[in-house]
């Protein structure tokens, strides 16, 4: 063969590999974007990387790999698969080998069982190829297929560093994780321009779609990122809590002690039911040093989630925060706890609850909002998980949130409790109210109305002593706070050759 | 002018900041009880007071102001 035809290859290579033109890239160092192939490198371990379909559309002349990037590299020495819009041809709309390509790599990555990892720039579809690309067998729509079927063999990460519009906003939709850059990420279905021709609306794209606004109040972003390097390292940590696939167990990371400067538990969680406490301060207790990853961190802060080591082993931490309403679930809390749950259970990541909760919330709004069927999806999420799971009941749980932490009908591994908790079907103050209501209101002298409410209060908290709860084998054990950690980590060894099939059918009928 | 708002549905029992007092954001405003929880409601920027809308006993809804920034 001669040389020339190496050389010419060699050149082509080059020029796919620069992207669209030049003033494309410009826009991209306007808006703090950083060119596929650059994040590609930040992305991956080294150099390695294996790219298919790099002269899609070569033909075309102006669309240089069809504005897709779809690659096998690695991501903290494990074999990852990829696909990365190049917003740099065409605003990385979607044309016919474009949506090829994306179906073609999301088959290797079920074939090798591996990750996929989505790295979303799109302007959405390229309506001069609709034909093409939209309706059929092998359009867009597959693209979505494909993402259903895999969820929960392979994880799937979308980190979004651009728009997501449109038919788009799906693929983050059906990702286990969506990563967003603040300012520059955005998903929504019609644009601020297509929000006033169509209903008059006028707002920002920020306010309809942004980053910030998906991961703090509509809960369809996981987490938001100052920058692109943050959001790609982001990722990187993430799958480090991850199998390959559904059937292998979660890497394991050299154990680390806690940070030296936590709290003592005894300290940290207040004897008096009703004071808040900050639940972060109890995870840095419990947990390696420097492990923990949360999830969610901006969206109903009332529930804390995210991925921890103990002992270097991967957890998944549902824990309420007393300091946000009261820790008290809600129907935003409900779902972030369902979802982050399933996400466990498919990838065998143990769970931990930690419990202080109130209850599900009461009142007009929330009932309105339908927050018994999101309290459903939640237990039943919950019900559902067969990986090793332990819930400790730190402080009090009460009514159904005692149920929705994980408790002894829900088949913990464990139901643990510290030796200051409570359990029952609503607390002392509740409690005598409603039982007590009447006589209360009978009592005209004030003194003795309160001697009455304490005496009865008295007596309540004996039946829920936390003693006679471990008598009737209610609670599995009482952990010293100060040895909590260490018992974790030893049962959580034990469990860790559980299997469960927890019920044979084709699939529950899903509260949502 | 920036406002503080209740989280929650509850009853205002500890108003901890008055006008004219400079507050750090993440700083304790105003406790309320709610579902038998003491709920600390902080405010989300640094400023000055410039009113304080709510009393202790008062019921306050999701979403409520309880305080004005400057």
């Amino acid at each position: 063969m001669s040389k020339q035809l190496e050389q010419t290859l060699k050149e082509r290579i080059a020029q796919v590999e620069q992207g669209g033109e030049e003033k494309y890239h410009a826009k991209l160092k306007e808006q703090n974007k950083l060119f596929v192939r650059d994040r590609l490198k930040l992305l991956f371990d080294g150099e390695f990387m294996v790219e298919d379909g790099l002269f899609a559309n070569f033909t075309a002349g102006d669309l240089p790999a069809d504005g897709v990037v779809t690659a096998i590299g690695k991501v903290n020495g494990r074999t990852v698969c990829v696909m990365a819009n190049d917003s740099t041809v065409k605003a990385g709309s979607w044309g016919a080998r474009t949506v090829e390509k994306i179906i073609r790599i999301q088959e290797t990555a079920e074939k090798m069982r591996v990750p996929l990892i989505y790295l979303v720039d799109s302007a959405g579809a390229r309506i001069t190829d609709q034909l093409e690309m939209f309706p059929g067998r092998r359009g867009a729509g597959r693209i979505f297929y494909n993402q259903v079927k895999l969820s929960g063999k392979i994880p799937q990460v979308c980190i979004l560093f651009g728009p997501s519009a449109a038919g788009g906003a799906y693929i983050p939709a059906f990702c286990d994780v969506v990563i967003m850059v603040d300012k520059n990420a955005s998903m929504y279905l019609g644009s601020p321009r297509m929000a006033e021709m169509v209903i008059g609306e006028k707002v920002t794209l920020e306010e309809l779609g942004g980053a910030r606004m998906h991961c703090s109040v509509s809960g369809c972003g996981d987490i938001l990122a100052a920058n692109e390097e943050e959001a790609i390292q982001a990722a990187r940590r993430y799958l480090g809590f991850f199998p390959a696939d559904y059937t292998k167990e979660p890497p394991v990371e050299a154990a680390r002690p806690p940070k030296p400067d936590a709290r003592d538990i005894n300290e940290i969680v207040p004897e008096n039911q009703n004071t808040p406490f900050n639940m972060y301060d109890l995870i840095d207790a419990l947990v390696d040093e420097g492990s923990f990853f949360e999830i969610k961190k901006l969206f109903a802060q009332e529930l804390i989630t995210g991925f921890a080591r103990l002992d270097g082993k991967p957890v998944g931490i549902v824990a309420n925060q007393p300091r946000v309403k009261g820790g008290v679930l809600f129907v935003d809390s409900a779902d972030k706890a369902a979802r982050f749950i399933t996400l466990c259970d498919a990838f065998q990541i143990p769970l931990l609850f930690l419990a202080d909760v109130p209850g599900f919330m009461i009142g007009t709004a929330v009932e309105r909002a339908g927050i018994i069927r999101h309290g459903a999806k939640m237990i039943a999420a919950m019900a559902e998980a067969t990986v090793p799971k332990i819930s400790v009941i730190v402080r009090k749980a009460y009514g159904a949130g005692l149920y929705a932490m994980a408790s002894s009908a829900f088949e913990p591994d464990a139901c643990l409790a510290l030796p200051g908790a409570q359990i029952a079907v609503m607390g002392p103050e509740a409690a005598v109210n409603a039982v007590y209501s009447n006589k209360i209101q009978a009592i005209e002298d004030p003194q003795e109305r309160q001697a009455f409410i304490m005496e009865k209060r008295r007596e309540y908290q004996q039946d829920i002593d936390i003693y006679l709860l471990a008598s009737n084998l209610i609670v599995d054990a009482i952990v010293p706070p100060s040895e909590l950690r260490g018992e974790l980590i030893r049962r959580f060894g034990v469990y860790g050759s559980k299997r469960q099939i927890f019920s044979e059918r084709k699939h529950p009928v899903y509260p949502v | 002018m920036k406002n503080v708002t209740a989280s929650m549905a509850g009853t205002v029992i500890n108003v901890l900041v008055q006008a004219g007092d400079q507050v750090n954001a993440g700083q304790d405003v105003v406790v309320l009880e709610s579902m038998k929880m003491e709920v600390p409601i902080q405010a989300e920027a640094d400023g000055k007071v410039a009113e304080v809308k709510v009393h202790v006993g008062d019921f306050v809804n999701d979403g409520d102001v309880i305080l004005v920034l400057e």
